[in-house]
C-alpha cells in the first residue's frame, strides 16, 4: 500500500499530472453541473451528438492546416447545439431523431474528411485517440489548462447565477415562458455552455465515452436524492472524485484515461443503485 | 376596467384560425368558464391569452398597469415533471421568477410568501416533501401555489382536474371557488365538466359546433333546453 501511495506522490511532482489533475476536476464539475438539466430535458445524448460535431470540426481543420484548431471547432459546435436545443419545439424532429441524425452524419463526414487528407502515416491510430481520449489529457500545455479554468469559471458561474431561472425552465417551460421568464434565452444560453463544456470535455475523454461524463454523475444523484438542489450538488461531488480517481488509477495502472474514468462512473452508478434501492425500501 | 380584453381574437397556427373571432372581457372578480369538445381551440385560445402563441387576427389586451408577467398559470402536468427530483418549496418558488429578470437567491419575503401560498391550499405540511412522491390532488395543489405566487388578480387554469380522482376533483374545485369568492382572484378555466361550471363560474364561454358566450344564468337556460341531444360531445 505505502508502495502505492509513494508511487502516486512521485508521479504528482511532475506538472503534466498536476495539470491534468485541475483540468480533469475542472471538466468533470462542468459537465456533471449540465449532465443534470440534460438528463432531466431528456437531451441525454446531445453530447454524444455534439461531441461527435467537434471531432467532424478537427477533421475540417485539418486540410485547412489550421494551426488551433480550437476556434473552428467551438464555433460548429455551439452551432450544432443551438440547432439541436431548438429544435426539440419543430414538430417535424422529435429531438431524439435529429441528435441521432447530426451524431453519425459528423461522425462519418469526419472519418472521411481525415481518410481523404491524411497527413500521418498513422490514420487508426490518430482517429481512435480522438474518439476515445487518448493521452492528450497528459500533455496538456499550460495555456490550454488556463483556457480550461477560464471557462470553467464562465460555466459555474453562469450556473450558480442563473440557477433557479434553469430550473424553472427545465420544470416547466410553459409555465416558465407564460409568467415572463425569458425561456428562449436560456435555452440559447444553456446551448451554448453545453457545447463549449463538451469540447473542453473531449480532451479528457474523447468523444465516445463523453456522454459518460455528462449523464452518470447525474444518473447517480438520481438514484439517491430527491431534490433539485441536493441531486445537483451530489451530482457534482461524485463526478469529480470520479473523475480524479479514475486519472489517479489510469496513471498508476497504465490504462487509457478516459474509459478508467468512465469504469468508475459506472461502479459509482451501480453503487448508488443498491443505496437508492436499500433507501426505498 | 376590465382585467383583460380580447378584441375580434382569432387564435390559431400561421394563417389557420381554429375558432371563429371572439370578443369578451374578464373584469376583476370574473370566473370564466370555457367548455368545448376536444379540438374546439379551447387551449389554443388560453395560451394566446397568455402571449405563448401569437394570434392569427385580433389582439388580447391588458388592462392599465396589469402586465403579462402577473398572470399565473396552471398547465396541464408534463411527463418530465412526474418524475422531477424537486422540493415542494423549490417548485412554488419558481413561480416567482417571471417578476425579475435577474435572481440568483429568492429573498426572506419570497420564501414567505411561498409559504401562506401553500398555507391558503392547506398545504403547508407538503413543504418539505418531494414532489414526485406526492398524489396527483397533492401536485395539483403545489403547482396551483406556484400559480399563486405569479399573480394576484388572475389565474388561468388548463383543465384542472384532470387524472383526479372524483374527492380530489370536488376539493379542487372548490379550492378554486374559495380563491374566487373569498379571495376576489379573477379565474379563467378550461373544462370539461358542465355541471360544476354551471355550479361555479360566474360566466361560460362555449366554443366548437355550439358556440356561446354569457352568464351563467343564460348558460343554464341555454344548455337545459338543448341537453337531450347533448351538446356537448364530452
Amino acid at each position: 500500500m505505502s508502495e502505492i501511495i509513494k508511487n502516486l506522490l512521485d508521479y504528482l511532482q511532475f506538472p503534466f499530472v498536476q495539470y491534468a489533475l485541475i483540468a480533469g476536476t475542472l471538466i468533470a464539475l462542468c459537465s456533471s453541473l449540465l449532465g443534470v438539466t440534460l438528463v432531466l430535458k431528456r437531451y441525454s445524448l446531445i453530447g454524444d451528438g455534439l461531441s461527435h460535431v467537434a471531432f467532424c470540426a478537427m477533421a475540417c481543420a485539418l486540410p485547412l492546416h489550421m494551426t488551433n484548431d480550437m476556434p473552428l471547432t467551438l464555433l460548429l459546435t455551439i452551432a450544432c447545439a443551438v440547432l439541436l436545443l431548438r429544435s426539440g419545439r419543430n414538430t417535424r424532429f422529435t429531438g431524439d431523431a435529429a441528435v441521432a441524425m447530426i451524431s453519425v452524419a459528423s461522425l462519418a463526414l469526419g472519418y472521411l474528411i481525415i481518410n481523404l487528407c491524411a497527413s500521418s502515416a498513422n490514420v487508426s491510430a490518430d482517429v481512435c485517440s480522438t474518439l476515445f481520449g487518448s493521452t492528450s489529457i497528459l500533455t496538456l500545455t499550460p495555456v490550454k489548462v488556463w483556457l480550461c479554468v477560464a471557462l470553467s469559471v464562465v460555466v459555474v458561474t453562469f450556473f450558480v447565477l442563473f440557477y433557479h431561472k434553469i430550473f424553472a425552465v427545465v420544470f416547466d417551460e410553459e409555465f416558465a415562458r407564460a409568467t415572463g421568464v425569458r425561456v428562449e434565452m436560456y435555452n440559447l444560453l444553456l446551448a451554448i455552455v453545453i457545447a463549449v463544456v463538451i469540447v473542453l470535455a473531449m480532451n479528457l475523454v474523447g468523444s465516445l465515452l463523453i456522454s459518460a461524463l455528462v449523464v452518470f454523475p447525474a444518473l447517480s444523484a438520481l438514484r439517491v436524492y430527491k431534490s433539485f438542489l441536493s441531486v445537483t450538488i451530489c451530482s457534482v461531488v461524485v463526478s469529480v472524485l470520479g473523475t480524479l480517481l479514475g486519472i489517479i488509477i489510469s496513471i498508476l495502472s497504465g490504462t487509457p484515461v478516459g474509459v478508467t474514468i468512465v469504469a468508475v462512473d459506472l461502479a459509482v452508478f451501480i453503487l448508488f443503485c443498491i443505496i437508492g434501492a436499500c433507501k426505498g425500501k | 376596467m376590465p382585467l383583460l380584453e380580447c378584441i375580434d381574437l382569432a387564435p390559431g397556427y400561421g394563417a389557420n384560425a381554429v375558432c371563429p373571432p371572439l370578443s369578451f372581457s374578464v373584469e376583476p372578480g370574473d370566473y370564466l368558464c370555457v367548455l368545448g369538445e376536444n379540438g374546439s381551440g379551447k387551449s389554443t385560445l388560453m395560451r394566446t391569452i397568455l402571449g405563448l402563441q401569437k394570434p392569427v387576427a385580433g389582439e388580447v389586451r391588458l388592462g392599465d398597469g396589469f402586465l403579462p408577467n402577473q398572470i399565473g398559470y396552471l398547465p396541464q402536468q408534463t411527463a418530465i415533471q412526474k418524475d422531477f427530483p424537486a422540493s415542494v418549496m423549490e417548485v412554488v418558488l419558481s413561480g416567482c421568477q417571471g417578476k425579475h429578470f435577474f435572481q440568483p437567491f429568492y429573498t426572506k419575503a419570497q420564501k414567505e410568501m411561498a409559504q401562506k401560498q401553500l398555507q391558503r391550499l392547506d398545504a403547508l405540511g407538503l413543504s418539505r416533501k418531494c414532489y414526485r412522491e406526492l398524489s396527483g390532488g397533492q401536485q395539483q395543489r403545489v403547482l396551483l401555489a406556484r400559480a399563486l405566487c405569479a399573480t394576484e388578480k388572475l389565474l388561468l387554469l388548463d383543465e384542472p382536474v384532470s387524472g383526479l380522482d372524483p374527492q380530489a376533483t370536488q376539493a379542487m374545485y372548490d379550492r378554486i371557488r374559495d380563491l374566487n369568492r373569498q379571495q376576489g382572484l379573477a379565474i379563467i378555466m378550461i373544462s370539461h365538466d358542465i355541471p360544476s361550471a354551471l355550479r361555479d363560474a360566474t360566466r361560460i364561454l362555449r366554443l366548437g359546433n355550439h358556440p356561446f358566450l354569457g352568464d351563467v344564468e343564460e348558460a343554464r337556460k341555454t344548455f337545459l333546453t338543448e341537453a337531450p341531444k347533448g351538446g356537448e360531445e364530452a
